[in-house]
């Protein structure tokens, strides 16, 4: 992994996001971006406003919703950080992989009013990609040029894990750098009627008390907003060219949950043995672990129980810095990635903004809101999407 | 038998095939169809579609409940997972497979869709916005599973409990190449050892106002109104855009030693797999087809089968001028003389494009050819356009020893996608 690039509700670019991070700074505020005081939930991690017109060229913006513009310049930031100048590669030798979750809302409810309260001679000749699922590896690219292999995955918030697991996947394959990771927005009435619709999202009023996984307060999840893009390349070729390496992908593993009622074991632990195995990495060597953090309370006990289950008595740190942003749907698990290999080069592991300690009944070993030092040479990302989608990723510190 | 090492790659066998398609319930009746050189595209039924520049469109004649689906679930699923449900339970019965004696962990599914549950959101958000008439929504009029519609990993989901499958499940969506890419993208995954069996496959049911208009506003889809059982023309003169369609394929995909073992009929191998981005513009292509032919040569690759092997091509075949050019100049750039010995057709004539569930139909379609040795034609190819200059297949199918096939698609984003199947006698043939 070689190139970082975010665009979060707690900052834009790599360190301005990690300075925040490391702070244990939270984003998490009543939503500005249209009027919410109508709707049960009110709180949201909106990305700090911005002039797109500033950082994306002016042909791109009337063709692309918010999490578009996202995606495009956290790609660009990412390329940057790598030293990748795509022109410069051979033809086929960069490939795009991103998670998508909700697809261009906003863009797309602007053109069903438009078709529905005009006719459809007014809907926008950008609506037939802008809003869906595909557009943002489609984007990224034109935009640099990029015409490896594409894929793009839908597995909600597993989705940013998955996306860098199949980048693994193409690189193993035989294309040397692959741009991969997730972006999300859905902050509009239309989006948030949506998102809120699935039941989890919490309703309280204060910030500070509405998203607090593990915590005997738990009372659902925060949804948020951005994007969070990787480089991920052979290793082999990335030290040949002397690319700086945040560290490596060494394990991963998907495993979906049980049919409802079945009364099976859930999917999570048995995700968290794959990856350790696919990694060769005993539970003993894992230093952190950057939990999903449902904010669900039957949610949180499932993964409370997993890490229990899997690490035992041993009290490997747990932390979730995605309180202080909120989820982000496909891009929350890989702005988690973001985190861990930045604790991997700094020695300090991120903490959860908000949550002071973890209920009694999971017993994990929670990082509350302040930073620890640590020496850290390998983590564990978890993710879960909403239907029933597990991803477990193990990462290593470059050597 | 060719041995393989602990690191060799495991063969693909497709072993279930089921089917929704428009004019054709049941794979049966599909291939039916495509042999017959029928078409099931007609004037838009589901709307009014006068006020639209495009009206033609290839609908399902689908009902839900009879095809074993609950009250519950016609209700609450989106139209396109339905037709996934009821595709997987067919390709699994086709299968012969017993779900009972396959260990959950190492069974998953991958599922393409391009535009997720574009009927549903339509519709919903005309009840929450009153038809438009605000920016602000109305929360008390939202549908409990608004949430299902947002995120279409629902539809994953949907398969995935109904099968049981506790393995690798996602959806993959690049836009019109979704149903090649999820049927890949389960290749890969059985290929690598990380699933035993993959239930994959597409479904699209984008037959709503809303699609339809984006199509009218970049002029892609066909204005033969007037004559809408033949306004699906690929590759003819007189062809001006594509026919909006909706449906549903979906695979039973085994680990070759494993559909061998328990003595399934395996329909065909999936041999060889490449998608490329043609980096050029979302919804434009590049006449010389460079891409696409990179990704043909791609697979062929990595399937080990020379360009002199394929018997047939089935084609993206859209029916937009642009696809129509960019493809035949992609043939010839990848298979160079034998690209004009090679039959190429677009079952997209007779069922319409159905965005990404198109790709997996016309996987069934290549699987199907190879089992049966007949290839689909291109029906209402009747002028040639000095454009597109190769073998189209016109409007009579045609019998033909058929083993080793090419499917190929192409999509908004710049997706192209490459795959080969095979018969599975045919390695041992050679």
């Amino acid at each position: 992994m070689t190139g970082i690039g975010v665009v979060a509700p707690t900052g834009i670019g790599r360190e301005e996001y990690w300075e925040a991070t490391r702070a244990g700074g939270s984003a998490i505020a009543p939503i500005t971006r249209f009027d919410a005081s109508k709707y049960r939930a009110r709180l949201a991690g909106q990305v700090p406003d911005f002039d797109p017109a500033e950082r994306l060229p002016s042909h791109l913006l009337p063709q692309t919703d918010p999490m578009t513009q996202y995606a495009l310049i956290a790609a660009e930031h990412a390329l940057d950080d790598a030293g990748i100048i795509p022109e410069q590669l051979p033809e086929y030798a960069a490939g795009v992989v991103t998670a998508a979750a909700y697809g261009g809302f906003e863009f797309g409810q602007g053109e069903l009013q438009n078709l529905w309260s005009k006719g459809g001679e007014y809907v926008s000749a950008y609506q037939s990609f802008a809003w869906f699922y595909a557009v943002n590896t489609g984007q990224i690219s034109i935009r640099h040029g990029m015409r490896g292999p594409g894929r793009v995955i839908v597995t909600e918030q597993a989705g940013g894990l998955d996306a860098v697991a199949q980048a693994r996947r193409q690189v193993r394959g035989g294309t040397p750098v692959v741009v991969t990771g997730g972006a999300d927005s859905a902050l509009c009435p239309w989006g948030w009627v949506s998102q809120i619709a699935n039941g989890r999202v919490s309703l309280r009023e204060e910030p500070h008390r509405a998203y607090l996984p593990f915590s005997r307060e738990a009372c659902g999840y925060v949804p948020g907003e951005g994007a969070a893009l990787l480089i991920v390349e052979d290793a082999d070729s990335a030290h040949a060219r002397g690319a700086r390496r945040y560290g490596e992908v060494a394990g991963y593993a998907a495993t979906f949950d049980p049919p409802p009622g079945s009364g099976r074991p859930p999917g999570l632990e048995r995700a968290i043995r794959m990856a350790l195995a696919d990694a060769e990495v005993t539970p003993q060597e894992v230093d952190v672990v950057f939990a999903d953090a449902a904010g669900v309370p039957d949610l949180d006990a499932v993964e409370a129980a997993a890490l229990r289950a899997v690490f035992g008595e041993r009290e490997v740190p747990v932390t979730a810095p995605k309180t202080g942003t909120g989820r982000l749907a496909s891009a929350g698990a890989c702005l988690d990635l973001v985190a861990a290999f930045l604790a991997l080069r700094d020695q300090v592991i991120p903490p959860t903004p908000n949550v002071t300690r973890a209920h009694v009944a999971h017993p994990i070993a929670l990082v509350g809101p302040e930073p620890v030092s640590a020496s850290l040479q390998t983590a564990l990302v978890l993710a879960r999407g909403i239907g029933g989608f597990n991803a477990a990723m193990v990462i290593r510190r470059a050597a | 038998m060719t041995v393989r090492g602990p690191h060799a790659h495991h063969r693909v066998a497709v072993t279930g095939i089921g089917v929704v398609a428009p004019g054709a319930i049941g794979t049966k009746a599909f291939w039916e169809l495509l042999t017959s050189g029928r078409t099931a595209t007609r004037r838009i039924s589901f709307f009014d579609p006068s006020p639209f520049r495009s009206q033609v469109a290839a609908e399902c004649d689908f009902d839900p409940v009879a095809e074993g689906l609950t009250v519950e679930q016609s209700q609450r699923l989106d139209r396109a997972v339905q037709f996934a449900l009821v595709c997987a339970r067919e390709a699994i019965a086709d299968s012969g497979l017993t779900l009972g004696d396959v260990d959950p962990y190492r069974l998953g599914v991958s599922l393409g869709t391009a535009v997720g549950a574009t009927m549903s959101l339509d519709r919903e958000y005309c009840v929450v916005s009153h038809r438009g008439k605000y920016w602000e929504v109305d929360p008390e009029r939202a549908v409990p599973h608004l949430f299902d519609y947002l995120v279409p990993s629902s539809f994953a989901a949907e398969v995935a409990w109904d099968v049981g499958a506790e393995g690798p499940v996602s959806v993959i969506s690049t836009g019109c190449t979704s149903g090649l890419d999820a049927v890949g993208h389960a290749w890969e995954l059985i290929r690598e050892g990380s699933a035993d069996v993959m239930i994959a496959g597409a479904t699209d049911a984008p037959i709503s106002p809303i699609t339809v208009a984006c199509f009218d506003a970049i002029k892609a889809t066909t204005t033969l109104n007037d004559d809408p059982e033949h306004a699906s023309r690929p590759f003819d003169a007189r062809r001006d855009g594509f026919v909006l369609g909706e449906g549903a394929a979906v695979f039973v995909l085994e680990e070759w030693e494993r559909a061998r073992r328990r003595g399934a009929t395996v329909y065909a191998e999936i041999a060889g797999f490449a998608t490329r981005c043609n980096a050029y513009h979302m919804t434009g292509l590049r006449p010389d087809g460079r891409e696409m032919a990179e990704a043909i040569r791609a697979s062929l690759d990595i399937a080990r089968i020379p360009t002199t092997a394929i018997d047939y091509i089935n084609a993206h075949g859209s029916g937009t001028r642009q696809n129509d050019r960019h493809e035949t100049a992609a043939f010839k750039a990848s298979l160079g003389d034998h690209a004009y010995a090679t039959p190429v057709s677009s079952i997209k004539s007779m069922i319409g494009h159905s965005l990404g569930a198109i790709g997996s139909l016309e996987v069934a379609a290549c699987a199907l050819a190879i089992t049966h040795n007949v290839i689909p034609p291109t029906a209402n190819w009747t002028e040639r356009d000095p454009e597109c200059d190769l073998d189209y297949v016109p409007v009579t199918a045609r019998e033909q020893q058929t083993d080793v096939v090419l499917s190929v698609g192409s999509g908004f984003g710049g997706f192209q996608s490459a795959m080969v199947l095979s018969d599975p006698e045919w390695a041992c043939r050679d």
